[in-house]
């Protein structure tokens, strides 16, 4: 490697006031066709009572990722090969399965895209969510489902003593969301990870469900990490973000930041295909190209073939978030590449508030 | 608070704002009608008694269970027992009519009394062989399903094995090589040798459950693997496994009943129904058509009673069966 760039060396556990600190993640798939890099490097804190949003389109290992975390992966074919995740002091990569049992639902609780199906069709509302409790309190089943009813009535629940008695096939999309959200936060969770929690719900339902996490987040202090693909999801709810793409993080900030000044042409690209009122009549735009093939990813930069700022060491030269100063956005445009003596840009471009507002009424 | 939270700059975004700021919170919920809930067992009996064909094989099976509890006990059967020899103590008083109801044997033994006192050895085949099959089945194949990998090839290359071997050719070596014509050992072949299709049912079940969403969800909650498959999945796949316990229960009556016709399963001495055909075999073509036809009927109805029964019960034990 020509490239040395001091690396702040992380050893041991983080700082206390950091919650979850994700350290060179790489998480490997080994498939028929060979080895697939879900995940490749990925370093992110969230800080205790603080938010988070990942995004990036379909099968770019933010779900992956997510899994890491929980280590819900199936292990063969999935490894994670290596990296720290230290959550509240302890790093979860070296727990034993029993030991990681217990900081499931207890320490992480995690919210799912399908609550049609993340409900057991033979248990009802209020079975499921007292096994979470029982399992990680000294509660008695009594006390756990009086508990469970409190927690159906903090999600906005109607009459909770008769729905905890009901099965999730009496229950709307929407309310198992609630219930689900019921669930994980029925042990009062340091951190949340919501993985696209509204993706199957459709639009009034979405909305009341985002204002509930945000509302719950904020009353019992938990940590929120929100995985989506919608950027309108990202500014409502969280305060940094990071992008990823391939696998990696490409830009990473605060929501202001990231979504008016985007760094990374790949960002810029997702803000700019948004559609939009001011565009009617004009051709959307569109990130050119595809995803590139996990089995052939291109040399240098992953995000190279379908740049449309890409120059000579891109195609040479893999950037990586770490290498910036500061660490926010993985791009030879903002950090001179092996061979330059400077970077051709020094900020993202301003992005033009016009042709950017969508057909949502404000 | 939440408007604090909420940059600026969003609505230049374009991504303007998704939240509604005063949306009520819980407002779906007030249109539903207030049903009273019922739990799982009681929508599962709902279901069964809609189900007419699986109440009554429910009733006749149960029936038969009762007769074969009760009738040994006030009938008892002795093969010496011979109506016109010496030791005949004669038929109970006022029952001499009814014990000729069904015809008498070359004996002169009545055919009603082999029918109604046969029931035991019918039932226990069934109920013992079919408890002990579901036990191993669901046991093997949930193992094998659940953990995948290394075990299941294991388990499931013996799954072949067993059914590779000829079955009936087994349960006749193994019949007549341990046999001695006791019921319990009859049953112990039967219940060993009739698992590996179910487990493979099992199997195939448990394959698909553990990929869906809500085992994830326990599994993100900390629930332990034994949990999840037992109390997570196996409540799952009830349907279909008693499906096919009623099916190796059926199976197994049949069985004995064919095992102790060829004069490999209970001893001659013992009253049962495949005892009884076999007794008639000779005399069928003298036209003694109601000796082997009762016994037969017998048969018949216990198995048909007994798939009725399941049919229904799958219905009624579906959890994503709706009302």
């Amino acid at each position: 490697m020509t490239l040395t760039v001091e690396r702040a060396t992380n050893v041991g556990p983080p700082a206390a006031d950091v919650l979850l600190d994700v350290r060179d993640l790489r998480t490997y798939f080994h498939v028929m066709d060979g080895l697939v890099k879900a995940v490749d490097g990925v370093s992110f804190t969230i800080k205790r009572g603080e938010t988070l949003g990942i995004v990036g389109e379909s099968g770019c290992g933010k779900s992956v990722t997510s899994l890491s975390i929980m280590r819900l992966l199936d292990i063969p074919p999935g490894e994670i090969a290596s990296g720290e995740i230290w959550l509240d002091g302890q790093d979860l990569l070296t727990l034993s399965p029993e030991e990681m049992r217990e900081v499931r639902g207890n320490d992480v609780a995690m919210i799912f895209q399908e609550p049609m199906t993340s409900l057991n069709p033979v248990f009802t509302v209020g079975d499921q969510i007292t096994e979470a409790v029982v399992q990680h309190t000294r509660m008695s089943k009594k006390e756990a489902w009086n508990k469970a009813i409190e927690s159906l009535r903090l999600v906005g629940i109607s009459n909770p003593e008769r729905r905890v008695k009901q099965y999730p096939h009496e229950l709307s999309g929407g309310m198992r969301q609630r219930v689900m959200i019921a669930m994980a936060l029925s042990c009062d969770p340091k951190l949340l990870i919501a993985d696209e929690p509204t993706t199957a719900l459709d639009v009034t339902i979405q909305a009341q469900i985002l204002e509930l996490i945000r509302k719950i987040q904020d009353e019992t202090d938990s940590a929120l990490m929100l995985i989506t693909h919608d950027l309108g999801v990202v500014a409502e709810m969280v305060e940094d973000v990071a992008v990823m793409y391939a696998g990696r993080i490409v830009e990473r900030g605060t929501v202001e930041d990231v979504l008016v000044r985007p760094k990374h042409p790949y960002t810029e690209g997702l803000l700019t295909s948004i559609p939009s009122k001011g565009m009617r009549g004009s051709r959307l735009n569109v990130i050119k190209g595809t995803v590139p093939n996990p089995f052939n990813m291109p040399k240098g930069c992953n995000f190279a073939p379908r740049c449309p700022y890409r120059f000579e060491p891109c195609g040479a030269y893999d950037p990586r978030i770490e290498d910036a100063h500061p660490p926010d956005v993985a791009c030879w445009l903002y950090t001179p590449a092996p061979g330059q003596t400077s970077a051709p840009r020094q900020s993202g471009p301003e992005r033009q508030a016009g042709p950017m507002t969508t057909g949502a009424p404000t | 608070m939440a408007e604090t939270m909420r940059p600026a700059e969003t609505t230049e975004l374009g991504v303007g704002p998704l939240v509604p700021p005063q949306l009520p919170l819980a407002g779906e919920e007030d249109f539903e009608i207030q049903l009273e809930s019922l739990n799982q067992w009681q929508l599962a009996w709902r279901r069964f008694k809609r189900h007419r064909l699986a109440l009554i094989g429910s009733v006749a099976f149960g029936l038969i269970v009762l007769i074969a509890i009760v009738a040994p006990i006030l009938w008892p059967y002795d093969v010496t027992d011979i109506p016109g020899a010496k030791t005949y103590g004669g038929d109970a008083p006022g029952l001499a009519p009814l014990s000729r109801l069904f015809g008498t044997d070359f004996g002169g033994r009545s055919v009603l009394q082999q029918v109604l006192v046969g029931a035991r050895i019918s039932v226990e085949v069934g109920v013992f062989t079919m408890l002990i099959a579901a036990s191993l089945g669901v046991a093997v194949g949930s193992i094998a399903g659940y953990f995948g990998g290394m075990i299941d090839g294991f388990l499931m290359r013996f799954v072949d094995l067993l059914l590779a071997i000829p079955f009936l050719f087994v349960i006749l070596v193994a019949a007549r090589f341990f046999g001695g014509g006791d019921v319990v050992t009859l049953i112990l072949i039967f219940g060993l040798l009739s698992w590996p299709g179910l487990a493979r049912l099992v199997r195939a079940m448990f394959l698909s459950l553990r990929e869906m969403d809500f085992v994830q969800a326990a599994r993100a909650v900390g629930v332990s693997d034994l949990r999840i498959a037992f109390r997570h999945i196996l409540p799952n796949a009830l349907g279909p496994i008693v499906v096919s316990a009623t099916l190796i229960m059926a199976n197994a009556i049949v069985l004995e009943a064919f095992v102790s016709f060829l004069n490999f399963g209970i001893r001659a001495t013992d009253v049962s129904w495949g005892n009884a055909l076999s007794n008639s075999q000779g005399y069928l073509l003298n036209g003694n058509w109601w000796w082997p036809f009762f016994p037969g009927m017998a048969i018949a109805i216990s198995v048909i009673s007994v798939n009725f029964m399941g049919d229904g019960l799958r219905d009624a034990l579906d959890p994503r069966a709706r009302e």
